[in-house]
């Protein structure tokens, strides 16, 4: 009795009688949720044109900030820095297409999974070598980002919105929308799609799917950069962020590989429900500790039920 | 319209030449044994033949779309307005005017029909107003598609989205078209509309086209020049009206007299010889 009342009552009793606690943790799990969204994103985008799950996408995120952190340390400036690190993620995509999927061209998709595998190590690699592997603090303030927080009071409590924050929601809406108008209002977009689609047809219109591919890379590396500076400025740059991105593959069984209004959707489900559950049933019952596997537990759920995610494409078939 | 129309003044010019072409897949399937074929400026050239004869790999070859299909072509070589093409890619090939329509239509099914047709123009670099006019264009010669613009393809009908590949194809400009199989799967009354489109493309746009059917029948009434391949080989070639009128070609193609023989393998040899030393 007990146990129910902790699983079905207590909960709910304290949602009601401390709101400002139970609207914090919305906040907090809406802005983990858009960096969760942001990083699905980044292999949606991926897959959707190449097949490949891109398990490097991770350690993208702590390259691209690691490299516009290491950029700054040398002494350029920070806008410039952002600049070269874009240029250095355009470099990254080109290689990988170059040295990479051009001759991986009809293997099998776990041939390429590996492959990014081993892209993850030679990240990693050329990271420490160049940057060296201690944890650095995000240039923050020298991109002009908001720091310090406003309260809110609100039911008789305060609710804390670090500025921060608000610019990652932000910033995730707006690069989101980006994505949008080019998948949909562009000569290249639309080119995207139709790869997506059919490789083959793809081809025989003379869409280069070599071009296809490093713009992609390019896009999941700008994604990339912008999750990473923006969840490195809430901890630090360093290798351990990769763990996070792989919090992206619950959001992607969720929202479905190949859609990425699913991979938002799904992102801010994670981010909600895993600080909820936390919070209100995690560290009563279980003692905390759960939001590092809640997400996964979720995901399983879904395989079970629905594998092709909230909005995974259906194939569509005539009959 | 009669044949004699269709062809254009005779400038005697060839667009495409494919010169003894052998194509290998996967290092060790042979499937085409010493291919050539000729296409003249304006033609419609039909390639006929059974299943497995070689007339899609022939077609890819042209194409360069054999890569993705881990074939490649060995020997021979293939000449397109006199350039050498088969070392290519499908994309530099596409600005070059020559653009495949695959087998089994392709059509892109998430995106709506005009995006399809959109996609076509992803090599020209003429600009948005020249696109629009052309896209104006293919609208007045498949009136259907106009229609169904805002459709998603994939649930389109089968003449619609054959009707699509042929349009997003058109849209690249091109000067050749290589068009595989347009009948598959479509309704006589079908295929005679789209049979009659592509005669129209060739005599009022100018555009050639190299076209692999099974349904002898069809193809040798709207094209000028046919050839025969049977296992990889050209066996026989000749002017349509010949062709339809040879008494072999009748009996194993059209289906018309002959009592037990099947194919040309029992009967002569022809140029079949002849070619393979070439």
């Amino acid at each position: 009795m007990e146990l129910f009342n902790q699983i079905f009552v207590d909960p709910f009793v304290t949602m009601y009688e401390l709101p400002d606690l139970l609207l914090q943790t919305l906040w907090e799990g809406f802005v983990s949720g858009t960096l969760y969204s942001l990083i699905a994103l980044g292999f949606v985008l991926i897959f959707k044109a190449s097949s490949v799950f891109n398990f490097a996408q991770g350690i993208m995120v702590v390259f691209a900030a690691l490299t516009l952190v290491g950029l700054h340390e040398l002494g350029v400036p920070a806008y410039l820095a952002l600049l070269l690190t874009l240029g250095v993620m355009y470099l990254l995509a080109f290689s990988v297409e170059r040295l990479v999927l051009r001759h991986m061209v009809n293997q099998p998709d776990i041939i390429l999974f590996m492959t990014t595998i081993g892209l993850t190590f030679i990240l990693i690699g050329a990271g420490e070598l160049v940057f060296g592997g201690e944890p650095k603090a995000m240039i923050t303030e020298e991109l002009g980002l908001p720091t310090g927080s406003s309260d809110w009071d609100v039911f008789g409590g305060i609710v804390i919105f670090q500025h921060i924050d608000i610019a990652a929601a932000v910033i995730a809406f707006l690069l989101i929308l980006g994505l949008a108008i080019f998948f949909n209002k562009t000569r290249i977009g639309r080119a995207l799609r139709a790869v997506a689609d059919d490789h083959q047809a793809a081809l025989s219109v003379g869409i280069s799917l070599n071009q296809i591919w490093v713009i992609v890379w390019f896009a999941a590396g700008i994604v990339a950069l912008a999750t990473g500076i923006m969840w490195a400025a809430k901890s630090d740059v360093s290798f351990a962020l990769q763990v996070v991105a792989l919090k992206a593959l619950p959001v992607l069984v969720l929202g479905g590989f190949t859609s990425i209004p699913g991979a938002i959707v799904g992102g801010l489900i994670i981010g909600f429900s895993e600080k909820l559950f936390d919070l209100y049933w995690g560290v009563p019952i279980l003692g905390g500790g759960t939001e590092s596997w809640f997400a996964f537990i979720v995901a399983l759920l879904f395989l079970l039920y629905r594998p092709e995610g909230l909005f995974g494409e259906k194939h569509i078939e005539r009959i | 319209m009669t044949l004699a129309e269709n062809i254009k003044p005779a400038t005697g010019e060839t667009i495409l030449s494919v010169n003894n072409i052998e194509v290998i897949y996967n290092h060790v399937i042979l499937v085409l044994k010493g291919v050539s074929l000729n296409v003249p400026r304006g033609a419609i050239v039909a390639l006929l033949g059974a299943n497995g004869a070689g007339k899609t790999t022939t077609l890819r070859a042209v194409s360069n779309l054999l890569r993705g299909q881990r074939g490649e072509v060995t020997k021979g070589n293939i000449e397109f307005n006199g350039e050498q093409v088969q070392s290519l890619t499908p994309n530099e090939l596409v600005r070059r005017g020559c653009i495949q329509v695959m087998e089994g239509r392709h059509c892109f099914g998430h995106l709506t029909i005009e995006e399809n047709l959109l996609t076509g123009a992803y090599t020209r670099q003429d600009g948005g107003a020249a696109v629009k006019d052309h896209l104006d264009l293919v609208y007045q010669y498949f009136p259907r598609l106009k229609e169904r613009r805002k459709s998603q393809a994939g649930y389109t009908s089968g003449g619609e989205q054959q009707m699509c590949a042929i349009g997003r194809a058109l849209m690249s400009k091109p000067s050749m078209i290589l068009l595989d199989e347009p009948s598959m799967g479509l309704a006589p009354q079908l295929v005679e509309e789209i049979f009659d489109i592509v005669r129209d493309l060739n005599s009022q746009e100018g555009v050639s086209f190299l076209l692999a059917e099974q349904n002898t029948n069809i193809a040798l009434k709207y094209a000028t020049y046919g050839y025969i391949l049977e296992s990889g080989r050209v066996v026989m070639d000749g002017v349509a009206k010949e062709l339809r009128e040879n008494e072999d070609v009748k009996e194993f193609y059209l289906g018309v007299g002959g009592e037990g023989r099947k194919s040309f393998r029992d009967v002569k040899h022809y140029r079949r010889r002849k070619r393979w030393l070439a």
